[in-house]
This record gives structure tokens, sequence and C-alpha cells, in this order.
């Protein structure tokens, strides 16, 4: 563990970690609420909000292209919403409508306006840039006491922490009436819990994550650690408080073994090149999923 | 331009990828039905995105062999392969393990792509100059479509075709009616199968044209859309190809006209329009003829109300009854009934009385569920019937 691993791995390892443990938090509940796929949806619909943020603003900034993200997000499960009631279509497809149709949408959009000059195009959206989100102003190990290198830390890195702690205090915060609210939501509402504003609470925490996060590293991962985590916690035990733990455990594992893995698996196999670090933690939370549905203690119930 | 692109007018490649997407807007509007009926729409999202792995581990074993990467049917089998472990992936933890549906799409669909997405990367280090832009396939491309490709493509295409319309009949036994489907002897599990073996097909041979992400929504948007002008399954079918078959076609043509429309993109947008006018438009389902549907029926609610009101010599203050009443000639300005009022009034009141006499009949009283306040006795009893009803009324006591 050099100086060359502050350099290089030390940031995009953390902005990984934080990514994955930011979206698989509010994961847990989407899945217990049979609303997995909508962090799906969330990430698909991103990319007209960033796009449109990109031609509105004319450049490349975090802030608008995640307050145009969010807007995104907002006006999908709007839609959404909409087509379900106004045109009695079962959630799924309403889903499939909208999100499909955004996304055709951001893609038109990409190619009409004049983005070649800047960093961005329908790859970057999927699979984002992890690898390139390097520390240049440190030397070594050193580096973390000093104020002047860690000023030029990548920004991405202190903003997803700020992400992931945002989202582990709001569901701290509404712990029990979240918990009640999932699990039985005829007795929540008995017991007066503004059951319909919480459920959209959720959505919105998790569009914050995952545009946080989108960002970051892009979609896939987004995707995939809304869900794998969180369904093999679920695995794992029957309370939910294990559960989140298991799944921050299993989302900090994927990414660190992700990252691993595409950066040195490749050269250990005898090749030259690292591969996609964000397709690699994908992979390795699904290993995880797959070893826990063989194996998991309470994977039948 | 564009009615020159409609008409097929504007060149070889243009032509053939209209051809192309119309026959696999066709299938795809077709077929997507069944999956729309049995509301697993999105099971097709975790087909189509698990045909990433196979196409480059494909492209790579082609590469290996010595061939042409770039092969499309090479690439077909390949991505099949894939995405129908894919599929079975799904069907595995749904069946196995305590995760719902929704969860195991959402697992497939995301590892499988990353997992893709990692393969890429290799495929992008192997020998530069064979680099076959796998990435089209994400979103599709059309630029270099070659007649065979075409042919593919549309063969492919109107093969799934014939078979979901042979298998129509069990696959919509098993969307409407599970239960019933299974004491007929038809295999539930397998019908299911079928039908994703079929969507298999479907995103493996749009994956040139569309592209791996949005190639769902060719399965899903054109039968949502064919739902809101028929309720019956049989003509869904037909609807969704129609509109499929439509999209495919306007929307290749649209985007040939100018650079910067990628197909895909321009053909999914193009049947969101069609869905989009169908919800508004629709007869019965539609919002445009629910919202009349409703005004229509407040309206006949409350010129009932007025008449009886008229009938017992009570004013009528509310405003919308008013001036129904004014507009059919029903009521003077001054609020007396013309002569056509106390007709109309009297009708509406003896009506009224009937209804009432019903309910305390013997052997009629089960027919008061048809009593809305708006359904006229006259519709729903027989002369003999209503003669009988008047005979009670006029020996009752107390009644009109």
């Amino acid at each position: 563990m050099g100086d060359e691993f502050v350099i290089l791995s030390l940031a995009p390892l953390l902005i990984g970690i934080c990514a994955a443990v930011a979206c698989a938090l509010p994961g847990n509940f989407l899945l217990l609420r049979r609303q997995a796929l909508i962090g799906d949806a969330i990430s698909h619909v991103v990319l007209p909000g960033i796009v449109v943020a990109f031609l509105v603003t004319g450049r490349i900034a975090a802030w608008p292209m995640m307050l145009g993200a969010a807007c995104a997000a907002l006006v999908a499960v709007l839609l959404i919403e909409t087509i379900r009631r106004l045109g009695r279509v079962d959630a799924g497809t309403a889903m499939g409508v909208i999100f499909t149709s955004m996304f055709a949408a951001g893609v038109l959009l990409l190619e009409q306006s004049d983005t070649s000059s800047v960093h961005l195009d329908v790859e970057h959206a999927l699979y984002g840039n992890l690898e390139s989100l390097i520390w240049l102003d440190a030397t070594g190990w050193s580096s973390l006491l000093d104020p002047r290198a860690l000023a030029g830390l990548p920004p991405e890195l202190p903003r997803m922490a700020l992400t992931l702690l945002a989202v582990s205090v709001a569901i701290r915060i509404f712990w029990r009436p979240l918990k009640l609210a999932t699990f039985d939501e005829g007795f929540a509402r008995t017991l007066g819990i503004p059951v319909q504003v919480l459920s959209l609470g959720l959505v919105v925490t998790a569009a914050i994550a995952a545009v946080a996060a989108f960002d970051a590293v892009g979609s896939i991962i987004v995707i995939a650690m809304f869900i794998c985590p969180p369904a093999a916690a679920r695995m794992m035990t029957n309370r939910l408080s294990a559960q989140i733990c298991w799944s921050v455990a299993f989302a900090t594992l994927s990414a660190i073994l992700g990252y691993v893995l595409a950066g040195y698996g490749p050269l250990w196999l005898g090749g030259t090149d690292a591969v996609s670090a964000a397709g690699m933690i994908a992979t390795v939370s699904g290993l995880i999923l797959a070893g826990v549905a063989v194996i998991g203690p309470h994977r039948t119930a | 331009m564009l009615l020159d692109a409609l008409l097929l007018q504007i060149g070889y490649n243009a032509t053939l990828v209209t051809l192309g997407s119309a026959a696999l807007g066709l299938a795809a509007g077709a077929t997507g039905t069944f999956l729309f009926l049995r509301k697993r729409s999105l099971v097709a999202d975790a087909v189509s995105h698990a045909t990433l792995p196979g196409l480059a581990l494909a492209f790579m074993l082609m590469v290996a062999l010595g061939g042409d990467g770039r092969n499309l049917a090479g690439l077909m089998a390949g991505s099949a392969l894939s995405a129908w472990i894919g599929l079975l992936s799904v069907s595995w933890l749904t069946r196995r393990t305590r995760l719902a549906e929704d969860a195991a799409i959402g697992a497939v669909l995301s590892v499988f792509f990353g997992f893709g997405i990692v393969l890429l990367t290799v495929v992008q280090t192997l020998s530069a100059g064979r680099q076959a832009g796998l990435e089209s396939f994400l979103l599709g491309s059309t630029a270099g479509m070659l007649f065979s490709d075409a042919i593919l493509i549309a063969a492919g295409g109107l093969l799934v075709l014939a078979s979901a319309l042979a298998l129509r009949r069990p696959l919509l036994m098993v969307a409407f009616d599970p239960g019933f489907a299974e004491t007929q002897g038809i295999d539930i599990h397998r019908m299911d199968l079928a039908i994703m073996t079929l969507v298999m097909a479907i995103t493996v041979v749009g994956l040139k044209v569309v592209g791996l992400i949005l190639i769902v929504a060719l399965l899903i948007i054109p039968a949502a859309t064919a739902r809101f002008w028929s309720n019956r399954a049989d003509r869904v079918v037909l609807l969704a190809g129609l509109f499929g078959g439509l999209s495919g076609y306007i929307g290749a043509a649209i985007s040939a006209t100018a650079p910067g429309l990628p197909t895909g993109p321009i053909i999914v947008l193009t049947g969101f329009a069609v869905f989009t006018a169908s919800l508004l438009l629709a007869p019965g389902r539609g919002v445009l003829s629910a919202a009349l549907r409703h005004r229509s029926h407040q309206r006949q609610v409350h010129l009932r109300q007025g008449l009886l009101a008229l009938a017992q010599d009570q004013p009528v203050y509310e405003a919308l009854t008013r001036r129904l009443l004014r507009r059919n000639g029903l009521q003077r300005a001054d609020g007396v009934p013309t002569s056509e009022g106390h007709s109309r009034a009297a009708a509406a009141l003896r009506d009224e009385t009937r209804w009432q006499a019903l309910r305390s009949s013997a052997h009629l009283s089960e027919l008061s569920a048809r009593d809305d306040g708006l359904t006229l006795i006259l519709d729903v009893l027989t002369p003999d019937q209503i003669a009988e009803l008047d005979r009670r009324i006029a020996t009752a006591p107390g009644t009109a």
C-alpha cells in the first residue's frame, strides 16, 4: 500500500464505497415495498435531466446537473402516476413506457446538441468513469493530513460523502414510521403516520442518492446497488436492522472487491489494461447475491 | 423530405432500415401484448440487458476463431444465449428464493449489464483494428446496415410473429385466467417460458436497430397503446402489431430525413406519441371520452333531480340544474314550468314512484339493483310487470 495507491486508488475507492452504501440504504426499503425497480427507472430518466441542464447552463457543472437530474426524476414519478391513474395501466407498464421514452428523449437531445467539446455521452452516463477520479495533489499517506493536498481531492468525494450522510440521517430520523409503513401500511395509517408522504419521501431520498452516485460512477452501479446488496441481505436475516447492516457490508465489499479486481485483476491474468470498475462492482455484487441465494440462511423464508 | 422518406424515395439504405424497422415493430408489438396482458412487461427489460455479455463474448469468440467479429448472426446467437441465462436466473430467483420478481428483474438486469460492460472494456483492449464499436448495440445503429442484416431482422421478426400468433390461444388463456388455464391442461410455467423465449428472440432481432436499452419500449408501448382501443384480446394483439409497425416505419423514416436523429430513440418517441394520443383521444378508455361521459352523466343527474323538484312544486335553486331545465325548454326564466316541463316532470315522478313500488314488491325487488337514479323503469321491466306495479301503487294508501 504505497504512495501510488493513495494517488490513484484511494479517492475512487472511497467514492465507490460511499455511492454503493448510499444507494443500498434506501434500496432496503424499496425492496421490501416491492418498488425495487424504481432505481432502474430513476437511473434511466436522469439522462434527459442532465442533458437539459447542460443545454441551459452551457457547461458541465455538478450542481445544475444534479438539479436537472432530480427534476427529471420528479417529472418521471409524476408522469408514471398520471398514466397509471388516467390510463388505468398497471404500474410496471406505466414505468416501462415513461422511462424508455424519457431515456430516448435524452439520447435524442444529446445527439441534437453540440456536446462534442465536452465529456458528455451516453456511455459515460451508463458506466461513469470511476477510475479517472484520481487525487493528483497527493504525495502519499501523509497527504491525508495536509490541508493543501486535501483541497485537491476530487469534488465527487465530499459530495458523495455528504449524500451518504444525508441519506443515513434521513433513514435514522424516520426509522420507526418508515419501518411501520413498510411492513404494515394499514396499521401505520391507523397510527396517523402520513404513509403517502413517507412513500414519496423515500422515493425522493432514493432519487437524491441515485443522482449523486450517477454523477460520480454512472447508472449501472446505481441500479445494482439499489437491489443486489439489499436482496442478498434479505436472505441473511429476518430483522430489518440486521438486514440494513448486512446490506451495508455487502455494498462495501462489492465496491472494494470490484474496484480491486477491475484495476489489478487483468494484470494478475497477464493482461495490460484495467477493465471497467463500475461494471466489475456490479458483477461482484451479483456474485455475492448468487452465493447468498444458494447458501443464505433465510433464502426461502 | 419526410414525405419522400415515408414513400421510401431517399435511398437504398434508408429503405432497408425503414422496412426492417417496420417488420421489427410489427413483431415486437404483437408479441409484447402477451407480456403486457400477463402484467410482466418489465421482465423484458431484464432479458434485453442480459444480452450484453453474450454479445461481447460472441465477438471475442469469433475474433479468436479468426473470423469477422461483427457478423450479425453470430452476435445474435451469443446474445440469445446470455439472454436465456438471464431469463432462467430471473425465474430461478423468483421461484426458489423469497425475493419478489421485481427484485429478481433488477438484480439480473444490473449484474448482467455490469458484467457486459466489463467484457466490453476487454473487447476495447483487444487488437485495436478490429474494434467493432459494440457500443452501437447499446442504442442501436442503422448507419451501416447491410442487405443481409435487413433480411435477417425482417425474417427473424416475422418468424417470431408467426410463433406468437400460433400460440395465441394458450398464451391469452394464461394471461387472463391462469387458474382456468391450468384446469385445461396448460402448463403455465411452460407458457410463461414460451412468451419469454419470444421476447428474447425479439430483443435479439432488435439489437441492431433499436439497441438493447430501448428495445423493451417496442414491446411495452404498442401493447399499452392498443389496450386503449379495444377490450378484446385478439384485437389488442392485432392493434399492437399495427401500432408497433407504424412506429417502426414512421420513426425510421423520420430519422432518415436528417442527421442527428438516431433511429432507435426516434422509433421509441414515435411510439410514445401514438401512446399519448391514444391515452387522450381513444373512445371508451381515453381521458377525453371519460371526461365527456362524466359530464353527460352529471347533466343527466341534474336534469332528473330538477324534473322531480318541478313535479313536487319545489323551487330549483341549483344553478346548473336551472340552466339545464331552461335550455331544454322545460322551465321559463321566472321558474314556472312549461307545458312540456309539466309532462316530463310527471313522467319522471311516475318513474320514481314505480321504482319505489318495485323495491317493496316481493318478486321484483331484486331488480332494484338496476336503479341508479337514471335508468328508466320502462327499460328494465316488461309492460305487464309495469301494469302490475301500477295496480299496487293504486291500491297502496298514501302514494300518489
